[in-house]
């Protein structure tokens, strides 16, 4: 493992330690990746509640007169649709239609936006916003990265949670965000309490974003409330069994987010969505056809768990490569996810993904990979 | 951490059991902690040739995947087929139902190299 002191550290460690996280490099942050065990979290996540430490994303607010427009230029899906209290998945590309980052946005003011960013890549989303902001002043961009704690509290549970925590919290609608309303968690200055009702699980859930200083404080409470702690093991096979992209490994600059499967979140189609970065290059795309798409993939056997890196083969030759795998827990089967060719989906294609040399059966899937059972 | 007394330990958390010619090995109980939920085991196959120090199993929790070194040079007798179907025998029981193969070892001297439980115990800091 890297040496802890060159790392970054969130504002919660203490807390990770007093929980016997196991703590592990992730995208330069030293982050838990399990408590009590990954399958054990994720089955909690699933069943009642959990919690993940998500300090080590971004924080950036923009705001301005010119920050709609600017906005607009710089992100995938149309900003102009969100109304105040209200958040969407985005996209920031460079001229070639390459993902820089996948993010939210949430809309808090007439002319405020907060959104959130990967923790691997804050300094370069950081460095290209800057680098395209209008010289003009009409834009105003302030990093808070290092001005919150952030916390997911996501769950079937989640929502009885947070109100035994905030009865007086008006507490978000899906993909909104709201003041959080302080009984112990207070706001600094400018640093507001927010809560969002998103996630990375495919569960009802929130994401708290507090003042640094109440970071540890917000934990301990909902550890009282019994939240079960939750590492990075969990969070990506959760968001794995969704079929949600993790940038870094399957979204990265040479993949456009046509090629991804995120065309429900680019405007291209929009009317009224004007001109963004890497328009152009996906236009270009999309009437060239693709080279590949992001496909998920299932064993059709008993075997390994996948991971990423693993061969993918078409009727014996290969065709790419898994960038994210997993034994999903709540399956009970490997699951992966591979960007490839047209021809694979060609029915009667047989596909195999090879794990140390042996090759073994698999079949596309639909995603989700898992779907909630219905009551 | 259990570190049975009666058993040889290799540096890389692998234990031997002697009963008459036949070898049993599996992996440690402080192995299996350190591997957390073990999802799935690939034992060696019957007859392969196996050598001191180099891979003859995987084991893979939900997050990695791990190498299993063979302690001692020798022909592999036999495999738990149990941990294909129960690979948490691993986690539950390492040093008894979770053995991953018995083999017969071609330089019984190699033993010889293998850890005491006290050297075992001192190197994994209890």
């Amino acid at each position: 493992m890297s040496d802890p002191a060159l790392l970054k550290h969130t504002p919660l460690e203490s807390a990770h330690v007093a929980c016997g996280a196991r703590m592990v490099e992730f995208g330069g942050w030293y982050m838990p990746v399990q408590y009590s065990g990954i399958m054990e979290e994720h089955r909690a996540v699933r069943s009642a509640s959990g919690m993940f430490d998500i300090s080590h994303m971004g924080e950036v607010i923009v705001s301005g007169p010119g920050a709609l427009a600017w906005l607009e230029s710089l992100l995938t899906n149309r900003v102009g649709k969100l109304a105040v209290t209200r958040g969407q998945y985005t996209l920031m590309l460079d001229e070639r239609g390459g993902v820089i980052d996948d993010l939210i946005i949430y809309r808090t003011g007439e002319l405020s936006y907060f959104l959130v960013i990967n923790g691997a890549c804050r300094d370069l989303d950081l460095e290209w916003m800057h680098g395209h902001l209008p010289s003009d002043g009409s834009v105003v961009l302030q990093d808070q990265g290092n001005d919150y704690a952030a916390i997911a509290l996501q769950g079937p549970d989640a929502e009885k949670a947070l109100r035994a925590l905030y009865p007086a919290c008006d507490i978000p609608k899906r993909n909104g965000i709201a003041p959080l309303i302080p009984s112990h968690v207070a706001s600094d200055g400018i640093v507001p309490s927010l809560v969002a009702r998103t996630g990375y699980t495919g569960e009802d859930g929130f994401e708290l974003f507090v003042p640094v200083a109440h970071g540890i404080a917000l934990w301990e409470s909902l550890l009282a409330a019994g939240v079960k702690p939750c590492g990075l093991g969990s969070r990506d096979t959760l968001r794995l069994e969704m079929g949600y992209p993790l940038n870094g490994s399957d979204l990265s600059r040479d993949r456009t987010p046509l090629e991804a499967g995120l065309d429900r979140f680019v405007g291209l189609d929009d009317p009224e969505k004007v001109d963004f970065y890497g328009r152009k290059a996906l236009e270009q795309q999309r009437s060239e056809g693709l080279p590949s798409r992001l496909t998920p993939l299932k064993l059709s056997v008993q075997g390994p768990p996948l991971r990423s890196h693993y061969p993918v083969l078409a009727d014996g030759v290969a065709v790419g490569e898994t960038c994210s795998g997993a034994l999903s827990p709540s399956l009970g089967e490997g699951i992966a996810m591979a960007y490839l060719p047209e021809v694979c989906r060609i029915p009667g294609t047989q596909l195999e993904i090879e794990v140390r040399g042996r090759r073994y059966a698999a079949s596309i899937a639909t995603l989700p990979f898992y779907k909630k059972p219905s009551l | 951490m259990n570190v049975p007394a009666d058993l040889r330990y290799a540096k890389t958390h692998e234990w031997i059991r002697q009963e008459n010619d036949i070898i049993i090995v599996g992996i440690t109980d402080h192995a299996q902690a350190e591997l957390t939920d073990i999802v799935y085991a690939e034992p060696p196959k019957v007859g392969a040739e196996v050598r001191a120090g180099a891979t003859a199993a995987v084991v893979e929790s939900v997050k990695a995947a791990s190498d299993i070194y063979s302690p001692l040079s020798g022909t592999v007798t036999d495999v738990n087929d149990a941990l294909t179907s129960n690979p948490a025998l691993l986690n539950t029981d390492p040093f008894g139902q979770g053995w991953i193969f018995k083999m017969k070892a071609s330089n019984p001297a190699e033993i010889d190299a293998l850890l005491a439980p006290e050297a075992y115990t001192a190197q994994i800091g209890q």
